[in-house]
């Protein structure tokens, strides 16, 4: 932390120090004795430029009757047209209450478990355990969705599924549910699956935050007579509260752009209208059948929506909590 | 902490519950990766009469010999290996160079490179214009699609910049006095420096890289580069219920599939994919908890 500062305090110097003499003459001589570290940051801002920020040049399709093979100059502009068709499309709306549905779910879901699991886990006592815990619930997160897709499936199929299984063995049910084939669950099977997979990996920030508290906090607490639950409810949770809400935040911002990987692989035709998301309704309707345009209006909404989102989000948070992250 | 402070019958059967807990949500995490384990190491016939759970009960090899048969499969894995290697390789390079010049605070560049680079964590230019980008830059088709891209992330340039901040600065003055320029300083000084670092971005880079699947999807399904996962794509998706003429079910798997049961044949399939990975993350554990940590109080 002292280094930074200090770093920060030169570094204004040096500019207070370079506007004084001025000129462009002294950029261009500090320019020449920096010349290694030009070289080493110009190439890979070029390669940003072209990858990340081109792109974005993409966004004029939208407002357009985008014909590949034409050039710039030769397309036709149609303004809000794409735009207009999309919001008078019925699939539209059954898309967008995929989305939201999912995503909230997500969040709710994905948001509260690990902070359980992580203050669970703090609490824990045998060494050994607590880490053989930690390292086995990180595993889900390295395996790729299609690897995870596989196994939910082969965990929920009717033939000698294990869910199916234990809940015949349990006498819950009679006959093995067919799962995957079930639009009203598919939700669900979605925030499911992305629990298992990335429950552990998303408390690995808050058990950070936890080792930070300070230990006397506790036996302060203890010698006033308070129970682990009540410590847990006035020392570990406020503790990170800071955390909680930058991630809250963040998550907040992602919203809709939950993106895609999950519901095309975990979905099938028979739960197509449970399963389509904005991100692959553009797949779908931009890519699958040509229509840039059309496609490309759908990702400008997202991004928009995404972005007015975050911003909502920020704001509320900020007057509530007092953090930010912008 | 202190075990024997007040240690009350409330508190014991917290502890009690909480394992309990905690042993039910490891379960729940192991039980299926042993049962496809289990599953792609029995006899596909035995398979087929049920009952498996987390051992093998007629062990045979069987499954893994008829998948590497499959010329598809081998392909795929030597291209995933492939695009791993150099997908690794060169985002550790572009990552460590760009993140030694942002800490470098007398960088006249370095706001403006920063600021740039930032950017682009909160906005993308979505899958279509991408797409025409690629297809424009005759990208569409090659290995190349895999490892360019993707080979400037502002979020790993963070994370070993926070690093390499953390480093007294003296080092790299003494370096400059003994003559040593800027370059000699990231390669001879900084980059073994940066090792913990380095390891937690590499894992992040390989495991993203033998991971993805849509990139192939999107841009090479049909040639000569299919990766792994695409191809275990295709083998899980061509017998999903609706799905068999959905997403191009080869023949040659079709065949496949008749040697041995499909379900022993996706599971041995599986485990190719997945194994790999498991080996290596826990041994890169330590690193990258440190190194998510930093990330995530820095972003």
């Amino acid at each position: 932390m002292e280094t930074l500062s200090e770093k920060q305090g030169s570094l204004k110097l040096g500019a207070e120090k370079r506007a004084a003499r001025g000129g462009f003459t002294r950029f261009l001589k500090v320019m020449k004795s920096q010349r290694y570290l030009y070289f080493m940051s110009i190439p890979f801002v070029i390669w940003v430029f072209v990858f990340s920020y081109l792109p974005l040049w993409g966004w004029t399709m939208a407002f357009q009757d985008f014909k590949p093979g034409k050039s710039f100059g030769e397309q036709k502009w149609v303004g809000f047209k794409h735009f207009h068709e999309l919001f008078t499309d019925e699939r539209f709306y059954l898309v967008m209450r995929n989305t939201l549905a999912m995503s909230i779910m997500g969040l709710v879901a994905g948001f509260i478990v690990p902070i359980v699991f992580a203050v669970l886990l703090n609490d824990l006592k045998g060494k050994f355990f607590k880490r053989t815990v930690q390292t086995v619930s990180y595993l889900p997160h390295f395996v790729s969705w299609v690897v995870v897709a596989g196994i939910i499936s082969k965990m929920l199929s009717t033939d000698g599924g294990a869910i199916n299984n234990l809940l015949v063995w349990l006498h819950i049910i009679h006959e093995p549910i067919q799962f995957m084939a079930k639009g009203n669950l598919f939700w669900g099977i979605v925030t499911g699956s992305d629990l298992w997979k990335e429950m552990g990996w998303n408390a690995i920030i808050y058990l950070a935050a936890i080792t930070g508290i300070d230990p006397e906090l506790y036996e302060a607490s203890r010698v006033d007579g308070a129970n682990r639950f009540k410590q847990m409810w006035h020392i570990t949770l406020p503790g990170i509260r800071t955390t909680i809400s930058v991630l809250l935040i963040m998550s907040i911002g992602h919203l809709i752009g939950i993106g895609f990987e999950k519901q095309f692989l975990l979905g099938n035709n028979l739960v197509k209208d449970y399963s389509e998301v904005l991100d692959l309704y553009a797949l779908n309707y931009g890519l699958g059948m040509a229509r840039f345009s059309f496609g490309t209006a759908i990702g400008i909404f997202n991004s928009v929506v995404s972005i007015l989102l975050l911003f909502i989000a920020n704001g509320t948070l900020k007057r509530v909590t007092k953090e930010s992250i912008m | 902490m202190n075990r024997a402070f007040n240690a009350t019958r409330g508190e014991k059967t917290f502890d009690v519950i909480n394992i309990i807990i905690m042993l039910l949500l490891l379960s729940v995490t192991l039980y299926p990766f042993l049962n496809v384990l289990a599953i792609s190491l029995n006899d596909s016939s035995d398979t087929v009469r049920g009952g498996i759970q987390i051992w093998p009960r007629q062990f045979s090899l069987q499954n893994y010999k008829v998948i590497m048969n499959y010329s598809g499969l081998v392909q795929g894995l030597k291209v995933s290996a492939l695009r791993t290697v150099v997908g690794t390789l060169l985002g550790l390079i572009s990552a460590s160079m760009l993140a030694f010049t942002l800490s470098r605070p007398d960088f006249q560049a370095r706001r403006f490179v920063s600021v740039f680079l930032a950017l682009t964590m909160y906005f993308s230019g979505g899958l279509i214009p991408v797409y025409i980008l690629m297809r424009d830059l005759h990208m569409i088709g090659t290995f190349y699609v895999y490892v360019l891209p993707g080979m400037v992330g502002a979020f790993n340039v963070f994370v070993i910049r926070s690093f390499i901040d953390g480093l007294p600065y003296a080092l790299q003055e003494s370096a400059k006095l003994d003559g040593a320029n800027d370059f000699t300083i990231y390669w001879k000084v900084i980059l073994p420096l940066c090792k913990p670092a380095l390891a937690t971005i590499a894992l992040f880079l390989a495991v993203g890289q033998w991971n993805s699947w849509f990139d192939t999807y999107l841009y090479n399904g049909s040639t000569q580069w299919t990766t792994l996962q695409y191809e275990l794509m295709k083998v899980l998706q061509s017998t999903q219920q609706g799905g068999s003429s959905m997403r191009g079910g080869t023949n040659d798997m079709a065949d496949l599939m008749n040697q041995v049961s499909p379900e022993s044949i996706k599971m041995a399939i599986t485990m190719v994919v997945t194994v790999p990975i498991l080996v290596v993350y826990p041994f890169l554990q330590r690193y990258f908890v440190g190194g998510m940590t930093l990330g995530a109080v820095k972003s």
